[in-house]
């Protein structure tokens, strides 16, 4: 019985690890890469480079444009911030309506919500091209926030009703009776009971916009107001035959360490998060 | 979601104070999901080319059916969905089943696991994806060390779809989290009252695991269904839609009617096919799967 148990145990071990190398190795190689010269990044398997030149890094900072990858975070960043504030003001006011409230139409709103987690990103995103150009406001960052504004992602909101129904109600009956308005008990009361939720909405909205790349590059056409998804494309465009290949795949480095970060930081939050929320990436 | 339970409002609170509360929603609703549904649809009935809209009725719609290059775009995507779908499934199921065996630093493998999925369509991944796969690229060294012959992945139309296909399945980390739910879920004494009927590890997975997260096998297969048919930042990114359109989606198709040939109204008819397209793809799933969760 105990002899089976170990054996199995270090099978779970050599499976985990032998899959685990698959998911790590090609960014192990991707940061070896940035130190390689074109041969050889076409000649050798093994991560590790013959030397570390740093000096790519300071070439791949100045980026193939007049500006630097400072300034495409800070572009970036112009974005994320905005988002992060919107998405979690509109999902938080509109679950709150939803867990906490009846009102008419009720059913018909909340099927509503679970079509638009089905719909494709594809079928929007054209209409809306076209309405931002109506309003002339293509190439800005409007129509990369505003829908923030306006609950657009329904599984945020889907989220937090879900950590909402775990608050007791006998919470906000306490608080109305000592005379607390409806939004003073969301503010008092709710709110602080959902902050691992709400961190878990900013930690996506930050993660999701460095990865987006569909809506910038139909929205945005000035190289100067590109975030940095699109700059690392552009980059990767313009890398012709003898190009050194060791900048772009640096550039491709710096732009992952935000999110890595960042998920380095909040892995244990984010994890279970998502999991409460069955959101996916 | 069932909200069985009927909430009532607090004494004093208005019947409306809901919806005012649901506002943001309500206009989100009719900006983002109902707007777009029905722009589309209406554009997809004018033709721009010339550079003023003519209302062409269902014309778009009508040429859709006789267009081979729609034709062979949905194939292509149907193909790449037929392979990518199942493939993830069962990989991000085997990932979930070694990470729900009781090991130390389980946390650590979770992580791991889910990196490539947070990174995902990154562009920093896409280009590290397309080295990884050049004719001196890693995967081909890999195959060489294996006594195998290297593939020409980005010329050969055979194999180019799978350059995308193994870039989803290395994204594997959401389904395998929701997986991982689903399994923690199931209380161990099953497994132990199984064990005294003499019952082995396979045939517990197939009695017992799978009928018991059925709603997570749903699940991944509707949301991994929905994102294969609407693949298009990969193939973007990775092969152009190329060789001989060998992984030209429709996405891919889209993108070009609109952005490269300046037909807003293709494109939008286009879309809207999409649309019905994967509407009808999750509604089969909805039939088939209920039958199988009632047989089971």
């Amino acid at each position: 019985m105990k002899a089976a148990g170990i054996i199995k145990k270090t099978a779970g071990y050599v499976l985990l690890s032998a899959a685990g190398i698959i998911m790590l190795y090609p960014m192990l190689w991707l940061v070896g890469a940035s130190f390689k010269s074109n041969d050889e990044i076409f000649s050798s398997a093994w991560f590790i480079p013959h030397d570390l030149e740093l000096s790519v890094y300071v070439r791949a900072w100045r980026t193939v444009t007049p500006y630097t990858m400072g300034h495409y975070f800070l572009n970036t960043f112009g974005i994320i911030i905005p988002r992060m504030v919107f998405s979690v003001f509109s999902s938080v006011l509109t679950a709150y309506g939803f867990a906490r409230f009846e009102f008419p139409l009720k059913r018909f709103f909340f099927s509503l919500l679970m079509c638009s987690m089905f719909m494709p990103a594809i079928v929007k995103i054209m209409p809306m091209y076209m309405l931002w150009g109506r309003r002339g406001l293509l190439d800005s960052y409007i129509p990369l926030t505003l829908p923030a504004l306006l609950a657009g992602e329904g599984s945020f909101v889907l989220m937090i009703i879900q950590f909402l129904r775990g608050v007791p109600k006998e919470f906000d009956e306490a608080a109305r009776i000592d005379g607390c308005n409806t939004i003073q008990v969301l503010f008092y009361i709710l709110i602080p009971c959902i902050k691992p939720v709400i961190a878990t909405i900013c930690i996506f909205t930050f993660l999701w916009t460095m990865n987006e790349f569909i809506e910038p590059l139909i929205m945005i056409s000035s190289v100067r107001k590109y975030p940095l998804s699109l700059i690392l494309r552009l980059s990767a465009d313009s890398t012709g035959d003898g190009y050194e290949q060791r900048k772009i795949i640096a550039m491709s480095v710096i732009g992952l360490i935000p999110s890595i970060a960042v998920f380095a930081a909040a892995q244990r939050k984010f994890v279970s998060g998502i999991t409460a929320g069955g959101l996916t990436g | 979601m069932k909200s069985n339970i009927k909430y009532t409002n607090p004494v004093g609170v208005s019947r409306y104070t809901g919806l005012l509360l649901i506002l943001p929603f309500i206009i989100g609703s009719l900006v983002l999901t109902m707007y777009p549904f029905a722009a589309s649809f209406i554009f997809g009935m004018t033709d721009s080319r010339s550079g003023e809209m003519v209302f062409t009725g269902l014309g778009n719609y009508r040429s859709l059916l006789s267009d081979p290059d729609f034709i062979d775009s949905a194939l292509v995507t149907l193909k790449y969905a037929a392979i990518l779908v199942p493939l993830k499934l069962a990989v991000s199921l085997f990932i979930a089943l070694l990470l729900s065996i009781e090991l130390r630093g389980i946390g650590v493998w979770r992580t791991i696991f889910y990196i490539p999925s947070i990174l995902g369509s990154g562009l920093a991944v896409m280009i590290m994806w397309q080295f990884l796969f050049t004719s001196g690229g890693l995967v081909n060294q890999l195959l060489v060390l294996c006594g195998l012959s290297p593939v020409s992945w980005y010329g050969d139309s055979r194999y180019s779809i799978y350059i995308i296909v193994l870039l989803r399945l290395w994204e594997s980390g959401s389904a395998m989290l929701i997986f991982l739910n689903a399994l923690k879920g199931i209380p161990r004494e099953y497994y132990e009252a199984a064990k005294v009927d003499g019952c082995g590890n396979i045939r517990g997975f197939f009695r017992i695991t799978l009928p018991l997260i059925r709603n997570a096998v749903f699940l991944n297969l509707v949301l991994q269904t929905i994102s294969a048919l609407q693949e298009f930042s990969a193939p973007y990114m990775l092969t152009g839609g190329g060789p001989m359109k060998s992984t030209y989606t429709v996405g891919m198709l889209i993108y070009n009617e609109m952005f490269r040939f300046g037909d807003t109204g293709y494109a939008n008819a286009v879309s809207w096919g999409l649309f019905v397209v994967i509407t009808a793809a999750v509604a089969v799933l909805f039939r088939l799967t209920g039958r199988l969760s009632e047989e089971i």
